[in-house]
C-alpha cells in the first residue's frame, strides 16, 4: 500500500487571522500617533528657526479708499466661514501676518482679508530685525546714520555687511558689559552683602557709645551673637573692607561706562511702508538679516544662528525671545542630581529588601507599598517635598548653618524651594521604579555565582558588593532610565519645590563654591507651560513652545541614550555568559 | 590504612549525621571518615543526598532557609558547628567546585585572586604568584597565560571549569569538594579534569560526587554508596566495584536501577 507522502493542503484562512490583524492595527495606530506627534513637534520646532520670506503687502480696505503698505511674514493662511448681513454663509480667505514692531502697531500680528490685498511683493531690501526690546520687527531700511554724521545708504552694496559689523560690535560691547556686571560686580555685591550682614550682626548685638572720648561696646539685651572679643575693632575692620570693595566697584563701573561710551550713537533709519523715516539705535538690534536676499545656504546659516542662539543664549523679554540655555541647563542638572540621589537610595533599599530582609508577609507588604508609590499623583510628591524637604529639612539646615542670614536679613537659604529639594522630591517620586528594577536584577543573578562567591570565603556583603551588584548594574540602569524618562519631563512637583520662570543665576557657575544647590532654577517643562500659557502674546510664543518642546524631548532622548549605552557596555561585561 | 600515623585523626569525620530540609529528612545517621590526600567518590542515584552531604562539609547548606541537622561533622578534630568556628574561615580551608561551572564576570586573573581579595590580601606579587600557581595546578596556565586580563567568559566550558578549580585552590585549601564537576563537559574536557585530580590529591583531600561509575573507578581511592539518604557501603574503590558487600550496591553498579 502506497503511503500518501504529500503534505496536507494549507488552510485557506489561518485560524485567528482576524485577531492578528487587530493586534497589528493596534500597533499601527500607536505608532502613527507617536510618530505623528513627534513629526509635528520636530517640524514646528525646527521651522521656528527658519527665516521666512518677508512681503510688502499693499492693502486697500475701502473700494476707493486709501492704499496702505505693510511689511510682514505670512504665518497662517486660513478660510473662515461667517454669516453675512443677509444671513448667508460667506467664506473669508485671510492671512495672518506677522509684522513685528509691537510698540508701533500695538500688536505683532494682524489678519488681512486676501481680497483686499492689491499687491504682494517680495521686496529684496526688507529686513527682519531681532531687537533687545519689543520683539522682532520687519522693516525697510533706509540707511545708517553714523556717529560722525555720515550716512551709509541701504542701497549701497556693502550696506548689509556694514550693518552686521556694527551690530556685532554692539553685541560685543553688550557682552563685555554683561560679563562685568554679572561676574565682577555680582561677586562684589555678594561679598558686600556678606560684610554688611556681619556689620548688622555686630550693631544689633552691641551698643557702641562714646564715653569720655573712648568708644565702649556693651552687649545688648537680645544679641544675635555674644562672643566677639573686640566688636569695635571688628566693626572698623569690616567697614574698611566694605570701603575697599566700594572702591573696586567704582573701577568696574568706570570700565562699564567707558565701554558704553559709544553705545547708542549709530542709528538705523528705516520706514514701515508709509515713507515716515523712523530711527532706531543700532545697539538695540541683536541680529538682522534680509530674508529675501538669502539663497538656500544663506537661509541655512540664519537657521543655524537662530538654533545655536536658542540653545546657548539667555531668555529675553519675559522668556518670549532669546534662548533657553538656563532652562536646558537646569533640566539637565536637576535630572543628573535626581539620578545621583535616587540610585544609591533605591539600590540600598532593594538590596535590603531582596538580600537581607527576612522574606515574609511584612516584606511583601512593604514591597507592595513601594510599588504603589509609583501611582501617587506627582503633585502630591510636590506638596510633600515642600512640606518636608523645604520647610522642615531646609528650615532645620538654615537654623543650624545659615542662622546669621536668617536672623539679620530674614531670608532663608535652604529653607526655601531650590534645585536640591526639587531633585530630592523627584528622586522620591521615581524611587519605586529603581527599587523594583534593582530587585528584579538582584534576583536574576544566577545562584551559581552567589554560591561560588561564598565558597571562596566571601562574606555576604563582599558577595553582594563584588559579584551581585556588578551583575545587577544593567538592571539598575534600566530602572534609572525609566526614572529619568519620568523625572525629566515632570513639571507639577517642581512648581512648588524650586522651579521659577526666570532664574537670576545658574545652579552651577564660576562663583563661590561653584555648586549652588539652594538656588532656584529654570526647567524646560515649566518653560513650555510659562511661555505657552502665561505669556500675553500667545501667537508670538507658539514657535518658542514647539522649539522648547523639541529640545526637552531631545534632552531626554540624549540622556536616555547615554544611559542605554552605558547599560549595554555593562551588559557586555557582566552578562556575556551562558548561565 | 594509616598505620604510619596512627594518632592523627582522619581529616573529615562525619559522625552520626542527619540532615533535614524543613521536615524532610534527606540524610540518615551517616558516619564515615574521609582520609587525607585521597580522592573519595560519593555515588548513588539522583536525589539520594550526595550533594547535600558534600555541601554540609563547607556549610553551604546554611544558605537554605529552614534546614537543621543532627550529629556532627569534624575537620581535623574540630566540629564545624562549634560556635567558635567562623563559616568564612571554614570555607577558606575547604574549596568547592560546582556542577555548573560558574566563573565570575571578571577577568581570568581576577577570578583566581578573588578568594585572596576577599581575605584582604592584595599584594601584587602574592596575587601574581597565586595566579600562576593555581593555573598551573589546574593545568590551564599554558592555555591562558597570554590572556589573563581578558574576560573569563571567553573560555570554553572545560576551560571555565578548570578556571573554577584554579579559583578553588587559590587560597591553598586542605580540602576540595567537587559536585559532579564534569557533568556539563564533553569527554575530552572530562579526561583533562580527571588527570588533574590525580595531581591535585598530592596536596589535597578531595571529595567528589559523580554519576559516572567509570569515572569513580578511574579517579577515586575510596567510594561511598548512598541510597535514600543512607550510607549503604563505604570502602576502597576496587573493593566496592569488584566485590560489593551489599546487594543494593551491586544492583546500583551493575546498572539495575537509577
Ligand atoms: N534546597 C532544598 N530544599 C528542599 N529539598 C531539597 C533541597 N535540595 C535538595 N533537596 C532534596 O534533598 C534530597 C537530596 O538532594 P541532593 O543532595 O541534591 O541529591 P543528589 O545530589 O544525590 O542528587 C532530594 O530529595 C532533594 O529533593
Ligand atoms: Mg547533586
Amino acid at each position: 500500500m502506497d503511503k500518501d507522502l504529500s503534505l496536507p493542503p494549507a488552510p485557506k484562512r489561518p485560524i485567528g487571522e482576524a485577531k492578528i490583524w487587530l493586534t497589528s492595527i493596534g500597533l499601527a495606530l500607536g505608532l502613527i500617533m507617536i510618530f505623528g506627534l513627534l513629526g509635528i513637534i520636530v517640524y514646528n520646532g525646527l521651522e521656528a528657526f527658519w527665516p521666512k520670506t518677508a512681503y510688502a503687502f499693499t492693502v486697500q480696505n475701502e473700494p476707493e479708499g486709501e492704499k496702505t503698505t505693510i511689511y510682514g511674514n505670512i504665518t497662517k493662511d486660513q478660510t473662515r466661514h461667517v454669516l453675512n448681513a443677509e444671513g448667508k454663509q460667506e467664506s473669508i480667505h485671510e492671512y495672518q501676518i506677522f509684522t513685528g514692531n509691537k510698540e508701533k502697531f500695538g500688536q505683532a500680528f494682524r489678519f488681512i482679508d486676501v481680497h483686499r490685498i492689491v499687491n504682494q511683493e517680495e521686496l529684496p531690501r526688507l529686513m527682519t530685525l531681532e531687537r533687545l526690546e519689543g520683539g522682532k520687527a520687519i522693516v525697510d531700511p533706509i540707511g545708517i546714520k553714523l556717529q560722525n554724521g555720515s550716512v551709509l545708504k541701504a542701497t549701497d552694496s556693502e550696506f548689509l555687511s556694514d550693518f552686521q559689523r556694527l551690530t556685532d560690535e554692539a553685541d560685543h560691547v553688550r557682552k563685555s558689559v554683561h560679563r562685568i556686571e554679572k561676574g565682577d560686580i555680582g561677586a562684589i555685591n555678594n561679598k558686600l552683602d556678606e560684610l554688611q550682614r556681619e556689620v548688622k550682626i555686630i550693631e544689633r548685638s552691641y551698643d557702641i557709645r562714646e564715653v569720655n572720648g573712648v568708644s565702649v561696646a556693651t552687649l545688648k539685651d537680645n544679641p544675635i551673637v555674644d562672643d566677639i572679643k573686640n566688636p569695635i575693632a571688628e566693626l572698623a575692620k569690616l567697614k574698611e573692607q566694605i570701603g575697599e570693595l566700594h572702591r573696586e566697584y567704582e573701577t568696574y563701573t568706570a570700565q562699564v561706562a567707558k565701554l558704553r561710551e559709544h553705545e547708542g550713537k549709530d542709528i538705523l533709519l528705516y520706514q514701515l511702508g508709509n515713507n515716515d523715516v523712523q530711527e532706531m539705535p543700532l545697539d538695540q538690534i541683536v541680529y538682522g538679516f534680509m530674508p529675501n536676499e538669502l539663497g538656500f545656504f544663506g537661509k541655512l546659516g540664519v537657521f543655524w544662528h537662530h538654533f545655536t542662539g536658542f540653545i546657548l543664549d539667555d531668555p529675553r523679554e519675559a522668556n518670549t525671545e532669546g534662548g533657553i540655555f538656563p532652562a536646558i541647563f537646569g533640566t539637565f542638572i536637576m535630572t543628573v542630581l535626581m539620578s545621583m540621589l535616587v540610585t544609591p537610595i533605591g539600590v540600598i533599599g532593594a538590596i535590603y529588601l531582596r538580600e537581607y530582609a527576612k522574606q515574609g508577609p511584612l516584606v511583601q507588604s512593604v514591597r507592595i507599598c513601594v510599588n504603589n508609590l509609583a501611582g501617587v499623583p506627582s503633585i502630591v510628591f510636590g506638596v510633600f517635598g515642600l512640606g518636608f524637604f523645604v520647610y522642615y529639612l531646609g528650615g532645620s539646615i538654615d537654623q543650624l548653618f545659615y542662622w546669621k542670614k536668617l536672623a539679620v536679613d530674614n531670608t532663608p537659604t535652604f529653607g526655601t524651594s531650590g534645585i536640591l529639594w526639587a531633585s530630592l522630591t523627584l528622586a522620591l517620586m521615581t524611587l519605586p521604579v529603581v527599587i523594583v528594577s534593582t530587585e528584579e536584577a538582584l534576583s536574576a543573578v544566577p545562584r551559581g555565582l552567589r554560591e561560588a562567591a561564598l565558597a571562596c570565603g566571601a562574606s555576604k556583603w563582599q558577595m553582594i558588593q563584588r559579584i551581585i551588584l556588578p551583575c545587577a548594574l544593567p538592571g539598575v540602569m534600566t530602572g534609572l532610565i525609566l526614572a529619568m524618562a519620568r523625572g525629566a519631563g515632570e513639571v507639577a512637583p517642581l512648581m512648588v519645590t524650586g522651579v521659577v520662570k526666570l532664574a537670576p543665576s545658574l545652579p552651577i557657575d564660576g562663583e563661590g563654591p561653584f555648586v549652588h544647590l539652594e538656588r532656584k532654577f529654570m526647567h524646560l517643562g515649566f518653560h513650555i507651560y510659562d511661555v505657552g500659557f502665561q505669556s500675553p502674546d500667545s501667537d508670538a510664543a507658539q514657535p518658542m513652545v514647539f522649539a522648547t518642546t523639541l529640545l526637552l524631548i531631545l534632552l531626554v532622548v540624549v540622556m536616555n541614550l547615554a544611559a542605554i549605552l552605558i547599560r549595554n557596555k555593562l551588559r557586555k561585561r557582566y552578562q556575556a555568559s551562558s548561565f | 590504612m594509616n598505620d604510619t600515623k596512627p594518632y592523627e585523626p582522619p581529616i573529615i569525620q562525619v559522625d552520626d549525621f542527619s540532615f533535614f530540609y524543613g521536615d524532610k529528612q534527606v540524610l540518615h545517621n551517616i558516619s564515615m571518615d574521609f582520609e587525607e590526600n585521597k580522592v573519595t567518590a560519593l555515588i548513588g542515584p539522583s536525589g539520594c543526598g550526595k550533594s547535600t552531604l558534600l555541601r554540609n562539609i563547607n556549610r553551604m547548606n546554611d544558605l537554605v532557609p529552614g534546614v537543621h541537622h543532627q550529629g556532627d561533622i569534624r575537620i581535623d578534630g574540630t566540629s564545624l558547628y562549634d560556635p567558635k568556628v567562623e563559616v568564612i574561615s571554614l570555607r577558606k580551608r575547604v574549596g568547592m567546585v560546582f556542577q555548573k561551572y560558574n566563573p565570575f564576570p571578571k577577568s581570568i586573573y581576577e577570578n583566581i585572586v578573588f578568594p585572596l581579595r576577599v581575605a584582604g590580601r592584595n599584594s601584587r606579587s602574592e596575587l601574581d604568584e597565586t595566579v600562576e600557581r593555581s593555573l598551573k595546578g589546574a593545568a590551564l596556565w599554558d592555555e591562558v597565560k597570554d590572556k589573563l586580563h581578558q574576560s573569563a567568559y571567553g573560555l570554553s566550558g572545560g576551560q571555565q571549569q578548570r578556571l573554577c578549580i584554579a579559583r578553588a585552590i587559590a587560597n591553598r585549601p586542605q580540602i576540595l569538594l567537587m559536585d559532579e564537576p564534569c557533568a556539563a563537559l564533553d569527554p575530552i574536557a572530562t579526561l583533562k579534569i580527571e588527570d588533574l585530580m590525580e595531581d591535585l590529591k598530592k596536596d589535597l583531600t578531595i571529595v567528589i560526587v559523580t554519576h559516572n561509575m567509570q569515572q569513580a573507578t578511574r579517579i577515586s581511592d575510596k567510594t561511598a554508596f548512598l541510597y535514600l539518604g543512607n550510607l549503604i557501603e563505604y570502602g576502597d574503590t576496587a573493593q566496592i566495584f569488584t566485590n560489593p558487600k551489599e546487594e543494593q550496591t551491586e544492583a546500583y553498579i551493575t546498572g539495575r536501577f537509577s
